[in-house]
């Protein structure tokens, strides 16, 4: 396959990386999964380009990236809406679109959501480091050199001319995500939810909380009434493993919702976000608002199957008209 | 103390947490390993990764593959053969040390915490033998106990926002290494030029669960040349 040279970074926004849809396999090593935030927007934007559908993409946070197209590619944008801009027009987002050779693509803020993924036809051409082309951005391995893209960067792609044929693909109307400030998620108590008293349940599963400034991709901080634990237990547990959708309380009772940079903790966790649900983490953002509902085991396992087979229909529908 | 049978924890529909005691121990976390270790020789199909730590081991799975029935059959299993599942003996390394000055910001103050001179700092901390509990917190990161009683040391109170690669630190009963330039909350004590995390090696982590390390004393001038 050939291997281009495909899109220079203009300028690379507050924080732009290579993602994918994690690595895993290395717990024991305390190597975190990392990987796109928002792993619904990534599977769309790479099928909608030709793409596996765990090919790396860019994660773009907020605002401010720009970059130039260095020949003819198909891209993707998908996710939060940061108003994506096409030279100067609106670029439109969920559909396979061509940059011809000196476009430039710009993000011009949050209109809604938080983070836009952006799918290049054939894919960035990078390593793998440890069974993943995601960013590690605190160890520094993975992605591009360990680091979030700076200004100059040149990204290359294998054989994009193969993919431009995927213009004017889009992903149908009813599977696109709507983003609001105020965010509704589906939990499942655990796994130390015992571990806190009644008022403190009750508390966490019928108060608004605030998203925090100091969120990042290790955790979304919240701030709200305050989550009471058993009188007779410590503000800290032994360190164990930690899953991403897990929510930790540590001592001052605000509660965490454990993103994708950590593998273990040492707070107790009251409750963990559904598999179904775990894509919207990425688009949360400070300032919004976050309440929780109590689902089932098996009400969480119906959602799953449904989120699954809505975009295996999607797959279908390509793989008839590709 | 060991349980005498797991417990189990849901963390979320695609983890869950086995219990294997109710401490921090050798014995407790021996079992841990070797539970953890034969579970990832022998896979099941929908297992996406294990992460083993001081008394349990989260195992997280694909839902859509794999339920709780057969994750928990398949404990009950291990639990028939365990003592007949060969697992690899641990390592044995001894690790390098500057202590103090630079390299050391904290060893005065734990000095002075315990009432004894730096030079018995060091000799406590490079005096005792460590079991690997657990990596975590970040990639290579070891935990490791237990530390001598005369050493306990509370966390700083006010974490540092940067800890140099390879600094080695005390909190409570343990001690750890900072695989690369951190924030941190541990006591510092000294530095070792080896290192901790290299993601293009196999295993990417110079210590994993299980070993055991003893620390040594190095000076300035060596531990420039061992870089």
């Amino acid at each position: 396959m050939a291997v281009v040279e495909a899109i220079e970074v203009l300028a690379p926004g507050p924080l732009t990386t290579i993602q994918d849809w994690g690595r895993f396999g290395y717990g024991q090593y305390g190597v975190p999964p990392s990987g796109a935030l928002d792993t619904f927007s990534l599977r769309a934007a790479n099928l909608l380009v030709g793409n596996p559908e765990n090919e790396a993409c860019l994660e773009i946070t907020m605002f401010g990236i720009r970059i130039k197209a260095l020949r003819d590619v198909a891209i993707a944008v998908t996710g939060g809406d940061l108003r994506p801009f096409c030279n100067d027009k609106p670029f439109g987002m969920w559909t396979s679109s061509i940059l011809k050779e000196g476009d430039i693509l710009s993000f011009r803020g949050v209109k809604c959501g938080c983070r836009s993924y952006l799918a290049l036809g054939g894919g960035f051409s990078l390593p793998e480091v440890l069974g993943s082309r995601s960013t590690n951005l605190s160890s520094g391995f993975g992605g591009l050199g360990g680091r979030a893209l700076k200004r100059g960067d040149i990204l290359s792609a294998h054989s994009p001319r193969l993919h431009l044929k995927t213009e004017g693909r889009s992903l149908p109307q009813v599977l696109i995500p709507s983003y609001s400030s105020k965010w509704h998620l589906r939990v499942i108590l655990g796994p130390q939810d015992d571990q806190f008293t009644e008022e403190g349940r009750t508390t966490f599963l019928n108060s608004p909380y605030q998203v925090s400034s100091q969120s990042d991709r290790t955790g979304i901080r919240l701030a709200g009434p305050s989550v009471e634990r058993r009188p007779e237990v410590q503000e800290s547990i032994i360190s164990e493993g930690v899953n991403p959708g897990a929510i930790q309380v540590p001592g001052d009772g605000q509660p965490i919702i454990i993103l994708v940079e950590i593998v273990t903790g040492g707070y107790r966790k009251i409750a963990t976000v559904i598999s179904a649900d775990l894509p919207l983490l990425g688009q949360i953002k400070p300032g919004d608002t976050v309440s929780f509902e109590e689902i089932s085991l098996h009400d969480a396992y119906d959602a799953l199957r449904h989120f699954e087979e809505r975009i295996l229909t999607f797959k279908e529908a390509i793989s008839v008209h590709p | 103390m060991l349980y005498e049978k797991f417990g189990y924890r849901i963390m979320g529909d695609r983890s869950v947490l086995v219990e294997l005691g109710d401490e921090i121990s050798p014995e407790v976390n021996r079992r841990v390993r070797e539970f953890s270790v034969s579970l990832m020789k022998n896979p099941i199909e929908g297992l996406i990764d294990i992460v083993p730590a001081y008394r349990s081991f989260l195992i997280i799975y694909d839902p859509l593959k794999l339920d709780l029935v057969i994750i928990k059959n398949r404990m009950e299993d291990l639990q028939k053969k365990i003592g007949g599942i060969e697992i690899p003996e641990p390592k044995t390394l001894e690790i390098p040390v500057v202590y103090g000055g630079e390299y050391g910001p904290d060893i005065e103050w734990i000095a002075q915490y315990h009432n004894i001179r730096v030079e018995e700092v060091i000799q406590l901390h490079t005096g005792t033998t460590y079991q690997v509990y657990m990596i975590g917190f970040m990639p290579g990161f070891p935990y490791m106990g237990e530390l001598p009683e005369g050493l306990a040391t509370p966390r700083r109170e006010t974490p540092r926002t940067v800890i140099p690669q390879g600094s080695v630190a005390i909190a409570q009963r343990q001690t750890g290494i900072y695989p690369v330039e951190s924030p941190g909350g541990w006591q510092i004590l000294g530095r070792t030029p080896l290192k901790l995390f290299n993601p293009l090696r196999s295993p990417p982590t110079l210590l994993e669960m299980g070993d055991v390390v003893q620390f040594f004393s190095i000076g300035e001038e060596e531990f420039k040349r061992w870089q």
